[in-house]
């Protein structure tokens, strides 16, 4: 106890030098914390923009769907299913959808498309359709009636309250055919998706189909979304192995590699910011053993064990580096929750770019709470390996030739 | 009488390899319980390396050095500290009290590195700050005392362990004449008193004037080793 409160005077013994070290760290912390809050924020963005674009961040299908997506591997949808993987916390709603292609004709053209059979509003709660509509009304329940992206739209030069005809193969090589008022339009940021996808009520889609009661997927809202790999083995163990989990990295593996790629070379960046803390903290260790050589060698020739010297060397470095880490914490956290709520803004073509593609052109920090401890703990680490340069010069010391002045 | 310290054919030597300087050569020294001896010489003639060999701060390359009956020219580094600390106390030039601990502190340090325990502790901070007459400054930091007052506060660290002995180097070379006399004063009837044998290096003739045994030494070698005035200590080395 006495050792602590000896090192809890020495820190204070050169203001200045401490306040430096302990600036140099809380610095330090609140520019890693930033740093790693915004990344994770612009990749929680990322995902959050693509997967509610249309996937959601959870799908259910029958087994083998993914691979072969034909209406013939869809499955019947059941309460009793529905609440199974209700039956999961971590799910907060589940909606059902018959996806297939058709072929969508209007007065002279005929063009490909998907057909999405919805609930339209559990659909809105996963991917806010109702917020890509930009002309016409959204769906109800009980439409016979479509919602048609605006790329088709164009390509069949449709509007709203024209008529729609589709054609195609229903459920067990039924023949599939009917014509649809277009209700209204919607726009997508993916182009993929903007020139090909029409949304149908569920029901309709079921009866177009000739696919009475069937969907090919659940689509899962989840509270948790960080909590992915736990809830998949979760609901994949409720609902039985007739059924396909996946979670939207498996489902666009693409977007996870962009991010792991990112993530990558955001570490060099952090690397060289960890750098910096470095050549900060040990810049003030080195002052701090060149002025007090001679007291350690004075210490250890009255009798001072070196291995009681480093405790009290490692009571001062702990001292300075949490002092440094804790305050920088409690900084950062109004900090980062400020750039949540008010994100930096993109300007210009870059953030055209981004809302071509449906993004909002943000960059808001995450406020996750393992941002701030990680780097805190990071920080922390580094501290306290770079107290490991006195503790060996400690170590090493030569009481004679440390008290020459 | 009993011996403290015997040192035997002790020698130092610098850049053995290729101009050998001999900072202390062959030199025998044998220090009974309770002297009061200074070491001179002048400046280079070995007086702090021979302290800090006694002292067990420095090896010998030769010979070797019992301080009673150990031979600390065996020990290890580590046991070095630890019998530094049990039987030697230390008094530097500088005073090097620890400047964020208080008087009282400082001397209570040496005590809590040999787990004494707390009301042990209090009693024997007691008695040494009356011997030094600094009851008043138990509470003071280094930066608010004198020289004199901190070498006197050194002096009451040096004799917090109880050692076999004290070493003093130049112990008086930065104090004014009043402050090194209430020093001198202090160590010869803590000397007289408590029979605690001191060991001074110095070129102070007013610490010279007050020891009862002086050791000049001259380019590593003892060349005068001479009993000053008292009829209880004899001549206790011979020149060597």
């Amino acid at each position: 106890m006495w050792l602590a409160k000896m090192a809890w005077k020495n820190i204070w013994r050169n203001r200045n030098r401490t306040i430096i070290t302990m600036a140099a760290i809380f610095f330090a912390v609140i520019l890693s914390v930033i740093a790693s809050s915004l990344q994770a924020g612009i990749f929680d963005n990322l995902v959050k923009n693509v997967v509610s674009f249309y996937t959601g961040y959870m799908q259910v299908h029958k087994q083998g769907y993914w691979d072969e997506q034909i209406l013939d591997n869809s499955f019947e949808s059941s309460a009793e299913t529905e609440k199974k993987i209700l039956q999961n916390k971590n799910v907060t709603s589940v909606t059902e959808r018959l996806e297939s292609f058709a072929l969508a004709s209007s007065e002279d053209i005929t063009k490909g498309c998907l057909v999405v059979g919805i609930n339209p509003e559990k659909e809105n709660e996963v991917t806010l359709l109702r917020n890509k509509l930009t002309q016409g009304s959204y769906l109800q329940d009980n439409d016979n009636a479509v919602l048609l992206s605006q790329g088709l739209a164009k390509r069949l030069q449709l509007k709203v309250n024209d008529t729609i005809v589709l054609m195609g193969q229903g459920y067990h090589g039924a023949t599939a055919a009917g014509k649809y008022r277009i209700k209204g339009l919607v726009k997508f940021g993916s182009p993929d998706l903007n020139d090909k996808a029409l949304f149908m009520p569920l029901a309709t889609a079921q009866d177009f189909y000739s696919a009475y009661g069937m969907v090919t997927s659940y689509v899962l809202s989840l509270s948790n979304t960080k909590d992915l790999q736990p809830t998949e083995s979760s609901v994949r163990l409720a609902i039985g192995a007739g059924y396909e989990v996946m979670t939207w990295e498996q489902m666009i593996p693409d977007i996870k590699q962009h991010i792991e790629t990112d993530s990558n070379n955001m570490k060099y960046v952090q690397g060289i910011l960890y750098m910096l803390i470095c050549f900060g903290i040990f810049g003030t260790l080195l002052m701090m053993m060149v002025e007090r050589k001679f007291e350690m060698g004075m210490l250890v020739a009255i009798g001072m064990k070196k291995s009681t010297l480093v405790i009290l060397m490692l009571f001062e470095s702990l001292l300075t580096v949490i002092a440094g880490c804790l305050s920088g914490i409690i900084i950062s956290i109004p900090l980062v929750h400020y750039l949540n709520k008010h994100p930096i803004k993109i300007g210009g073509e870059t953030a055209k770019a981004y809302e071509r593609f449906g993004f909002e052109a943000i960059f808001p920090t995450s406020t996750e709470a393992s941002n701030f401890i990680h780097q805190g703990l990071i920080v922390l680490v580094i501290g306290l390996v770079l107290s490991l340069y006195p503790m060996y010069k400690i170590i090493r010391i030569n009481p004679v030739t440390a008290m020459k002045r | 009488m009993n011996t403290v310290i015997d040192a035997h054919n002790i020698s130092k030597v610098y850049n053995p390899e290729t101009i050998p300087v001999y900072a202390v050569n062959n030199v025998h020294l044998h220090l009974e319980r309770g002297e009061f001896t200074a070491l001179v010489g002048p400046s280079g003639s070995g007086k702090t390396t021979l302290l800090n060999m006694i002292g067990g701060l420095d090896k010998p390359d030769g010979g070797n050095i019992f301080i009673n009956g150990n031979d600390i020219t065996k020990l290890s580094a580590n046991e070095l500290i630890d019998f530094r600390l049990k039987n030697i106390g230390f008094v530097f030039q500088s005073f090097n009290l620890i400047p964020v601990l208080t008087a009282k502190e400082n001397v209570e340090f040496i005590m809590q590195l040999q787990k004494i325990k707390q009301s042990e502790r209090d009693e024997r901070i007691k008695q040494l700050f009356q011997q030094i007459g600094l009851e008043d400054k138990l509470n003071e930091r280094p930066s608010k005392l004198s020289g004199g007052q901190q070498q006197r506060v050194a002096v009451a660290r040096a004799l917090a362990s109880k050692p076999q002995f004290v070493l003093a180097d130049e112990p008086t070379a930065n104090l004014d004449t009043k402050s090194a006399s209430n020093l001198l004063d202090i160590m010869a009837k803590l000397n007289k008193e408590e029979n605690i044998t001191f060991l001074f290096s110095t070129h102070d003739q007013r610490v010279i004037d007050r020891a009862r045994r002086v050791i000049t030494l001259v380019d590593g070698r003892i060349v005068k080793d001479t009993a000053v005035v008292s009829t209880e200590h004899k001549e206790a080395a011979t020149i060597r």
